[in-house]
């Protein structure tokens, strides 16, 4: 995905992804604001529901993606010796990858169908 | 390109002075910057409170952690701060805000709104 993520397309997922987050946030905000999470069950509930599940996958790809653009041209601004970017984009790919992989799974094992 | 590397060069940023837009935009990175540095702790949590009730109770803990909060109260700026500014990129995308009145106020209003959103957000979650 790396070596693809450049120029238009790189623009195009920085905005849909922004959007699709701004979008879910904002749910989330008016949903919780006056219905607080304060047990386990409500938690878990809420988050095992197909439909809540997946709007949330979508909210930690989007969340991947955009910050993957985001630091990626970070980096490409402020870090010119290319062993050193390299090293670095490597380390943040696999803390995104990692985190991102970590979190759908336990999404995804919540799920009650 | 010896006319060029002979320019002069002055980065004081302390005597530099930003337009506004440049704050709301610099801004923008530094945050988002946080915000991907708190994605582990965000992936940690979310397992933590997902596993079972006393993991929960254990992420509820966590949170009301002196450092923690501190990092909360960081994060929640980055959020309102990101949000805001990226919505502003998002109306110039779009070709609204352009001119230069415009677009300084609309910088005005991001960097002002987003502590104020983060106070509402902190007051409601505390």
């Amino acid at each position: 995905m790396s070596r693809r993520a450049s120029g238009l397309k790189a623009w195009l997922i920085q905005r849909f992804s922004a959007a699709y987050m701004a979008v879910f946030l904002l749910y989330c905000l008016i949903r919780f604001w006056n219905a607080p999470l304060s047990d386990y069950q409500s938690w878990h509930d809420w988050v095992a529901h197909p439909l809540a599940n997946l709007f949330i996958g979508l909210f930690v790809l989007s969340l991947l993606l955009h910050a993957w653009v985001g630091i990626r041209d970070v980096i490409m601004d402020y870090v010119q010796p290319i062993l050193f970017r390299v090293t670095l984009l490597a380390l943040i790919a696999l803390i995104l990858t990692g985190s991102g992989l970590w979190s759908l799974r336990m999404l995804f094992v919540t799920v009650t169908w | 390109m010896t006319q060029r590397d002979n320019r002069p060069k002055f980065l004081n940023l302390l005597h530099i002075r930003f337009p506004v837009g440049a704050v709301t935009s610099i801004a923008h990175r530094l945050s988002g910057i946080v915000l991907f540095l708190a994605l582990p702790l965000g992936a940690y949590v979310l397992d933590l409170s997902l596993r079972n009730p006393a993991g929960f109770e254990q992420a509820g803990k966590l949170l009301t952690q002196p450092v923690v909060r501190l990092v909360l109260v960081l994060l929640a700026w980055s959020v309102s701060h990101h949000l805001l500014a990226g919505i502003r990129f998002l109306l110039l995308d779009l070709g609204i805000g352009l001119a230069r009145t415009a677009a300084r106020r609309m910088a005005w209003l991001v960097n002002l709104l987003a502590p104020v959103f983060a106070l509402a957000l902190l007051w409601r979650w505390w």
